[in-house]
């Protein structure tokens, strides 16, 4: 078994023989008959599997999920309980899981928290390995988040990329009928649109998701990048300089002022509102367009980020699922994470995910859901060129403590309120070489 | 009483020569006033171990150590500390904790007197008035914080909605956008929400005051401010550097306000102490950086509270 100091010590061949005898359901042929079959195994009556998980911003995901859960369940005699909370409070709920020893079975885990949590994480090599070998490698930045020190700690469940959500008749009225390729190309437009009182929208505020959608995506963008390979700060550079005057100029000529003050869901209301003419966003706005302003949905278009010197770039950490080590049902969470990401499951949660998710490895390009909507298009093939928090490095402890300081945020926030821009790449140096001390 | 039989066969009542029953051993011990205060004070200071004394030890063992979360933590002495006070946000954060607390409470306590003053007067409705006084302070933080960020708004601010609408001003104010600004708006949400608190409990004290004293103030030639600042102010000092107290500590170690409202930002104008430590120790998983960042508090907030009995112990 490959769990280390996990609380299940039967040989896991042994457990779904005993289990099958025990149910009158015997397993034939072990995991792959199982794969085969399409079901989970049996387990013993009375046990028990809780997943913690966020609350998507697409309801219908929650819905699927906890059903799927429930059928799951039903298959493996398994009670099956799902706590869905606040993106927010996932952090604290897995620190005191982890050191009280105590909790869900199963936890999501965003971005790069396996590299946060790694010693209270149970491996999953096996697992990870075998979805990759049935459904092609995981994406890079999928990848990255989830291995720890040569162990993969947690299952790649997906992506939830942000791309540029845009007002395709107000560009068009500039000239622009597609979504501008590169960064020169998008101040252009930008431009003429801010001078109609339609700037683009961009938050530089304290929240995880926009401004550092910007912070990291531009500065690698321009050549950039906090640190290099080895881990060693490389911030102070005149690439990242020319990415924070680009971000000043474009502040004052493209983008709405407003944006120091904007959080998440600030972006999605002006947008919303036509008070803005582009944003960086996940689906979400444009899912609650077509249900509540059907107009706006109708003119909305999705562009990739622009290019820039240094190529595209998106800050994307991805979404996983992590087994507990502290948990007594190891064995069963694993069971179940190996059925929910067989194809017939994921296909249905994907489905129902309509977009805002994108699967974790090539073989979920080809969803039907994709042909649906080609004004999604986009979303697929930003995880192409997905990157993690400390890339080129690694996605490690350090690097979440320069994302938590808003390090790279500030260092834009700082030019944008006035500081000169070499002083302001000089203090996120700074600041960087004491987050990776 | 206990009967007997005689020789004649007539039941006698005689007195019960029985020695009375010893008390039981605990009851003896409970008797000894030393011991029975102990027993009673026990569940008291169970509760005050588990839940202050034992976070407070673990709190300062965290602060000393490398403590992250999922490993066990190493003694490191003072590097954490060491750490903060090279640390360009903590010391802003550390700057802003004060500035915000003790304008805060300043402006809570003169807001708080003047409120009691008026509801101390009779006049029509004043039972619904003072009650309604008392809504800020019993709304959850995060939810009327959640409705002063749609009112600071970038783009649908009610106030530059109004302030455009009456032509005081022609462009927006970026209530939320600007450092200082930011943390004007901050202290000003904590006093909407604390002032209730203030005028409530000084309205209280005021109640106490003899009105003869004013009465004979006035005969004596004293006007309005001299009553107040003679006669009230001396009677409600003890219970107004209570409220004060409390609402020093609570500002303090104010979180949900700033965390909702900036978590910090703009380009961390606004953090505090407990929206600092937060950050460190539950998103970084630093759990002793983080302890270390909140354990700065101890020593001021400590100072405080050992200034304040001093003083209030002085005055009676």
């Amino acid at each position: 078994m490959a769990e280390s100091g996990g609380a299940s010590i039967l040989n896991r061949r042994t457990f779904l023989r005993a289990a099958g005898a025990a149910t009158g359901a015997a397993i034939a042929g072990g995991i792959p008959g199982i794969v085969a079959a399409q079901k989970p195994p049996s387990f013993p009556k009375g046990t028990k599997l809780n997943i913690l998980e966020w609350v998507s911003f697409v309801p219908a995901s929650d819905v699927e999920f906890k059903r799927l859960a429930t059928e799951f369940g039903k298959l493996a005699g398994v009670d099956v309980t799902v706590d869905l909370i606040n993106m927010n409070d996932l952090n604290p709920r897995i620190a005191s899981a982890i050191e009280t020893k105590a909790g869900p079975d199963i936890i999501m885990m965003i971005s790069n928290w396996p590299h946060l949590y790694a010693d209270g994480l149970a491996d999953v090599d096996d697992l990870a390995q075998e979805i990759s070998k049935r459904d092609g490698a995981f994406y890079e930045h999928n990848e990255k988040v989830s291995v720890v020190g040569g162990h993969w700690k947690a299952v790649p469940l997906c992506s939830v990329p942000s791309t540029w959500a845009y007002r395709e008749d107000w560009f068009k009225e500039e000239g622009a009928t597609k979504f501008p390729d590169t960064w020169d190309e998008w101040r252009k437009v930008g431009i003429a649109l801010k001078k109609k009182k339609r700037p683009m929208g961009q938050a530089f505020g304290h929240s995880l998701g926009d401004p550092n959608n910007w912070a990291y995506s531009v500065t690698w963008g321009f050549g950039g990048a906090e640190i290099d390979k080895a881990g060693k700060v490389v911030i102070n550079s005149k690439e990242t300089i020319e990415a924070v005057k680009f971000t000043v100029a474009v502040w004052k000529d493209c983008l709405d002022e407003g944006g120091l003050a904007w959080d998440d869901s600030s972006n999605n209301r002006a947008y919303l509102a036509g008070t803005c003419s582009a944003t960086i966003n996940g689906a979400s706005i444009y899912f609650v367009a077509k249900r509540q302003f059907p107009d706006i949905a109708k003119v909305t278009g999705h562009g990739h980020m622009p290019k820039g010197p240094g190529g595209r770039f998106y800050s994307i950490g991805g979404q996983g699922r992590s087994i507990m080590k502290y948990s007594k049902n190891q064995q069963v969470a694993k069971e179940f994470l190996r059925w929910f990401m067989d194809r017939p499951q994921y296909e249905k949660w994907m489905g129902a995910n309509d977009g805002y998710v994108v699967g974790p490895t090539p073989h979920w390009e080809k969803h039907p859901l994709w042909e649906k909507d080609p004004k999604l298009a986009p979303f697929k093939e930003s995880v192409k060129y997905g990157r993690w928090p400390g890339y080129p490095g690694q996605p490690s402890r350090k690097a979440s403590e320069a994302l938590v300081k808003y390090i790279l945020v500030d260092m834009y926030a700082q030019a944008i309120k006035g500081m000169k821009a070499e002083d302001a790449v000089k203090w996120a140096e700074g600041e960087l070489k004491k987050a990776y001390a | 009483m206990a009967r007997v039989t005689v020789a004649t066969d007539v039941p006698v009542a005689v007195p019960d020569v029985r020695r009375p029953r010893r008390p039981g051993r605990l009851s003896e011990l409970l008797e000894k006033q030393h011991v029975l205060a102990g027993v009673l004070l026990a569940p008291t200071l169970a509760i005050l171990l588990l839940f202050i004394a034992y976070p407070f030890v673990l709190g300062i063992w965290l602060a000393v150590s490398d403590k992250v979360v999922g490993r066990p933590g190493n003694f490191v002495g003072l590097d954490n500390f060491r750490v903060n006070l090279n640390d360009s946000i903590f010391l802003r954060a550390f700057q802003n904790t004060f500035i915000y607390t003790f304008i805060a409470t300043a402006l809570k306590l003169a807001l708080g007197m003047g409120a009691a003053l008026l509801l101390n007067h009779h006049f029509r409705f004043k039972r619904i008035v003072r009650a309604s006084m008392l809504l800020p302070w019993i709304v959850p933080t995060v939810l009327s914080t959640l409705a002063w960020q749609w009112m600071f708004d970038a783009t649908f601010s009610v106030f530059n909605w109004v302030l455009m609408n009456v032509g005081i001003i022609s462009d927006r104010i970026l209530w939320l956008g600007d450092g200082v600004l930011a943390m004007g708006c901050l202290i000003a949400v904590n006093v909407w929400r604390g002032m209730p608190f203030f005028a409530i409990t000084l309205l209280a004290g005021l109640q106490t005051v003899n009105p003869d004293l004013h009465e004979a103030a006035e005969i004596d030639g004293a006007n309005a401010w001299q009553r107040f600042w003679r006669v009230t102010l001396p009677l409600i000092k003890p219970i107004m550097l209570v409220v004060v107290l409390f609402s020093m500590i609570a500002t303090f170690a104010d979180f949900q306000l700033i965390y909702v409202l900036t978590r910090g930002g703009p380009y961390s104008s606004t953090h505090v102490f407990g929206t600092y430590a937060y950050e460190i120790a539950m998103r970084a998983a630093k759990l002793g950086q983080g302890a270390s960042i909140s354990l700065f508090l101890f020593p001021f907030l400590l100072t405080v509270i050992v200034f304040q009995l001093w003083y209030i112990r002085k005055s009676d």
